[in-house]
C-alpha cells in the first residue's frame, strides 16, 4: 500500500486520479479531500500497488479530524488499515519552502519514499527553476518533477516508486514532534540551495488578486458571476429540457398505445414516467450549474471569494474555514458536512453541519425550478437578465441569509464558544482542467440518474400504489384519489399545512419529499396526472398553473428555503456527531423555520395580491 | 498596500494557532507582505510569507509582532 501525501491543494488528487486513472474530485482549494480513497496502479514492472489518496495536512501533529486520519495512517494506527510500505509526497514546486517543512516530517519516519515535485509547469511560468536532482541528493529519496493535471512524470513516478516498494521494508520509527522552528530553518535551507532561479514569484496570480480582490471591483465581480451562473442555469437548460420533456411525452404516448387501459399502463404512464420523468428534466439545469461550479473550484477563485465573503462569515460567528464545507453543500450537504472535518474547533464545525442543509442543494433545483416555470413569467427585465432567473438567484440568497441568521442564533446559545478565525493559504490561480471538469459532471450526472432510477423511482411507485389503491367505487363522484391511502394521509395531514396555505396535494409530496427532495416534484407529477381527467394531456408545470394559488406557490418556495432536509442528511450528521441529539435538533430547528417562512410568505402575499 | 516588514515574533496565542501559523511559514526573521484588506472595513487581509499568499482575520494578525525590515 502507498500513501499519497502532501500539503492541501498540492495536487495530490489530481496525482491520484492521473496515476490510477480513478475519478475523484479535484479542485484548487485546501481541503477537497477528508477522507482516504484508494485505488490500484500497475507498475512498470508488472506489479500492482494499492495507492491511497489521504487528506492533505500542514504536519503530523492534527488540528483537525481530516488531518488525524493522514496521521494514523502514516504511524500504522488508523484501525483496519496497514502502515504504508512507501509513501509518495507531493510537494509544489512553486511553493517548496513550506512543503518542505511537512516533507522532512515525513522523511523522519523512516518510510520508502518518492517525492513528486509537482506544478512544475506553473513554476516554469512564474520563471523559478529547481534542480530536481540535487533535491533529492539532500533529502535522500528518488524527487521526480510532475505536472499531475498534465499527465506529465507519471511514468518516471511510477518507475522510482517501484525499487522503493521492493526494498525491505524499514525499520519504521516512531514520531516525534520535531521543533517547527527549526524544521521551517532547515526546509528553507534545502529551498533555498536547490532554487537555480528565483523567478517572478507568482505575477499572474498577483495581478489577478488585484482586480478580483479589490475592495470595491472584488465583490461586484462576485456578483456578477454568481449572477451570470442563474440566469445561464435557465437561459441554457431550456432547450435541452425540452428534448427531454418531448422525449418523456413520445414514450408516455408509446406506453399508451401499448398497454391496455388499466392498471399497468397507470403505473407505467402515471406513475414511472410522469414521476421520475419529471424529475430527469432537470439533469441539464444540474449540469449547467456544476459546469459553473467545478470551473470555478479548479481556477482557485473559490478562495478568494471565501476571502471576499469573511466579513459576512465573521460577523455571524462562523470560522473561516466553514465557507468551503458551505460552498460543497450547495451540491449536497452530504459531502459539506463531510467537508466540516477541516475545521479544527468542535464548536465551530458543529455550528457549519447545523447550516450546511440551509444552502441550497441541487435537489432542489428541481423544486424551485419547476414552480418558477409555472408561476413566475419568462419575461426578460433588462437584456439577458430574466425574472425567471433573478427568482432563482433570489432564493439562493434566501438560504445563505437563513443560514447567517442560523449561524448567528446557534453561536449565542447552543455552539457558544471563542470567537472562530480564519487562516487559509490562497493557491496561485490555474486554468481548470477540462478533465476534471469532465469528471465531475459526470460524477454528478450518473450520482443524478442513478438517484432518479432507485431512491426516486422507488417513491415515486410506492407514492402511485398509495394513490391509486384502495380503488375508487364505481358510483365515485370524487376523483379516485380521494377514496385512496394517499388522499387519506393527505386529509390527515392537511390541518397542519393549511394555515401556511398548502393544500392536500401539497401534503402528500412532502411526505415521500423527505426521501430526497426531489421526490416532492416527481410526487406532484404523479398525483397531479392521476387526478387528470383521461383528454388532459397538461404536463405538470400547467396542472400547478391551474390548480395552485400565487400566495401557495411561493408559500411551498419559501417552505423547500428551510425544508427540513432529507433522511440521507439526518444520516450523515448522526455519524457526523456520534449520536441523534444533533440530527434531532436540525429537524426541529429547520421544521420550525420552514412552517413560519412559509406561513410568513403566505400570509404576506395574499395580503398583497 | 505591497508594505513589507519582518516578523519579530507572536503575542500570547494558543499553541495550535501558533503551531498552524509556524507552519504556514510564519517564523521569527520571515518577511512577510502586505498584499489585500477585504471590502467592508478591512478584514481579513491576506499576506503573502514565505512565497505563500495566506489569508488571515485581523485579530490573528494582531497577535503576530511585527518590526519594519531592513
Amino acid at each position: 500500500m502507498v500513501a499519497v501525501v502532501g500539503h492541501p491543494n498540492a495536487g495530490k488528487t489530481s496525482l491520484f486520479n492521473a496515476l490510477s486513472g480513478a475519478r475523484q474530485k479535484v479542485g484548487n482549494y485546501p481541503g477537497v479531500t477528508v477522507e482516504r480513497k484508494s485505488a490500484f496502479v500497475t507498475l512498470p514492472g508488472g506489479g500492482r500497488a494499492e495507492l491511497v489518496d489521504l487528506p492533505g495536512c500542514y504536519g503530523l501533529v492534527p488540528r483537525s479530524p481530516d488531518e488525524a486520519v493522514t496521521r494514523d495512517t502514516l504511524l500504522g494506527r488508523q484501525a483496519g488499515e496497514r502502515r504504508p510500505d512507501a509513501v509518495i509526497i507531493v510537494v509544489d514546486a512553486t511553493n517548496l519552502a513550506a512543503h518542505l517543512r511537512f516533507a522532512l516530517d515525513v522523511l523522519s519516519l523512516g518510510l520508502p519514499t518518492v517525492v513528486a515535485l509537482n506544478r512544475m509547469d506553473m513554476a516554469a511560468r512564474d520563471g523559478l527553476s529547481l534542480d530536481s536532482a540535487a533535491l533529492a541528493t539532500r533529502l535522500g529519496v528518488p524527487v521526480v518533477g510532475t505536472v499531475a493535471v498534465r499527465r506529465r512524470g507519471l511514468g518516471e513516478l511510477l518507475a522510482a516508486l517501484e525499487p522503493a516498494l521492493a526494498a525491505l521494508p524499514g525499520i519504521a520509527r516512531e514520531y516525534s514532534p520535531p521543533d517547527t522552528r527549526q524544521r521551517g530553518r532547515e526546509a528553507r535551507a534545502i529551498a533555498a540551495a536547490v532554487t537555480l532561479a528565483e523567478g517572478s514569484g507568482r505575477r499572474t496570480s498577483r495581478r489577478l488578486d488585484s482586480l478580483l480582490l479589490h475592495p470595491l471591483a472584488g465583490p461586484l465581480i462576485l456578483a456578477a458571476i454568481l449572477f451570470a451562473m442563474f440566469q445561464a442555469v435557465f437561459s441554457w437548460a431550456e432547450a435541452p429540457m425540452g428534448w427531454i420533456e418531448t422525449g418523456i411525452v413520445w414514450l408516455q404516448g408509446l406506453a399508451t398505445a401499448a398497454l391496455p387501459e388499466g392498471l399497468a399502463r397507470s403505473l407505467i404512464v402515471d406513475g414511472v414516467l410522469a414521476g421520475v420523468g419529471s424529475v430527469i428534466v432537470f439533469l441539464p439545469q444540474i449540469l449547467i450549474l456544476f459546469a459553473f461550479i467545478l470551473a470555478l473550484e479548479g481556477s482557485g477563485y473559490m478562495v478568494r471569494a471565501a476571502f471576499l465573503m469573511d466579513r459576512l462569515m465573521a460577523a455571524v460567528g462562523l470560522n473561516g474555514a466553514a465557507f468551503i464545507p458551505l460552498l460543497s453543500s450547495f451540491a449536497c450537504a452530504i459531502p459539506g458536512i463531510m467537508a466540516t472535518r477541516t475545521i479544527a474547533e468542535e464548536r465551530d464545525r458543529l455550528t457549519t453541519i447545523l447550516i450546511a442543509p440551509l444552502m441550497t442543494c441541487s435537489a432542489r433545483l428541481p423544486v424551485y425550478a419547476v414552480i418558477i416555470a409555472a408561476f413566475i413569467p419568462a419575461q426578460s427585465l433588462w437584456g439577458p437578465v430574466g425574472l425567471q432567473g433573478l427568482v432563482m438567484f433570489a432564493l439562493y440568497i434566501a438560504g445563505i441569509a437563513g443560514a447567517m441568521l442560523a449561524a448567528l442564533v446557534l453561536r449565542r446559545t447552543v455552539t457558544k464558544g471563542p470567537a472562530p478565525t480564519f487562516l487559509m493559504e490562497m493557491p496561485s490561480y490555474q486554468w481548470p482542467a477540462p478533465r476534471d471538469v469532465a469528471v465531475g459532471l459526470w460524477l454528478r450526472a450518473t450520482a443524478f440518474l442513478k438517484r432518479a432510477g432507485t431512491i426516486i423511482l422507488f417513491a415515486t411507485v410506492a407514492l402511485w400504489v398509495l394513490a391509486s389503491f384502495p380503488a375508487a367505487p364505481a358510483n365515485a363522484d370524487r376523483p379516485a384519489i380521494d377514496y385512496a391511502f394517499a388522499g387519506q394521509i393527505g386529509d390527515a395531514l392537511e390541518p397542519l399545512f393549511r394555515p401556511i396555505g398548502f393544500n392536500r396535494e401539497i401534503a402528500i409530496a412532502l411526505v415521500p419529499g423527505m426521501a430526497a427532495r426531489e421526490v416532492a416534484v416527481s410526487a406532484l407529477g404523479t398525483v397531479y396526472a392521476l387526478q387528470a381527467t383521461a383528454d388532459d394531456p397538461a404536463g405538470l408545470v400547467d396542472r400547478l398553473r391551474a390548480s395552485w394559488s400565487l400566495p401557495t406557490a411561493l408559500a411551498f418556495l419559501a417552505w423547500f428555503v428551510f425544508a427540513p432536509q432529507c433522511l440521507s442528511t439526518l444520516a450523515v450528521v448522526r455519524r457526523e456527531t456520534g449520536g441523534w441529539k444533533w440530527p434531532a435538533f436540525m429537524f426541529t430547528y429547520l421544521f420550525a423555520m420552514a412552517y413560519a417562512a412559509a406561513g410568513i410568505t403566505y400570509w404576506v402575499a395574499r395580503a398583497l395580491i | 498596500m505591497g508594505r513589507t516588514a519582518r516578523i519579530a515574533g507572536f503575542s500570547i496565542l494558543p499553541d495550535q494557532v501558533a503551531e498552524r501559523l509556524l507552519e504556514l511559514g510564519f517564523e521569527e526573521g520571515a518577511e512577510v507582505e502586505m498584499l489585500h484588506r477585504a471590502p467592508l472595513g478591512g478584514d481579513p487581509l491576506a499576506v503573502r510569507v514565505d512565497g505563500a499568499t495566506v489569508a488571515l482575520r485581523r485579530a490573528l494578525a494582531r497577535a503576530i509582532l511585527l518590526v519594519p525590515a531592513p
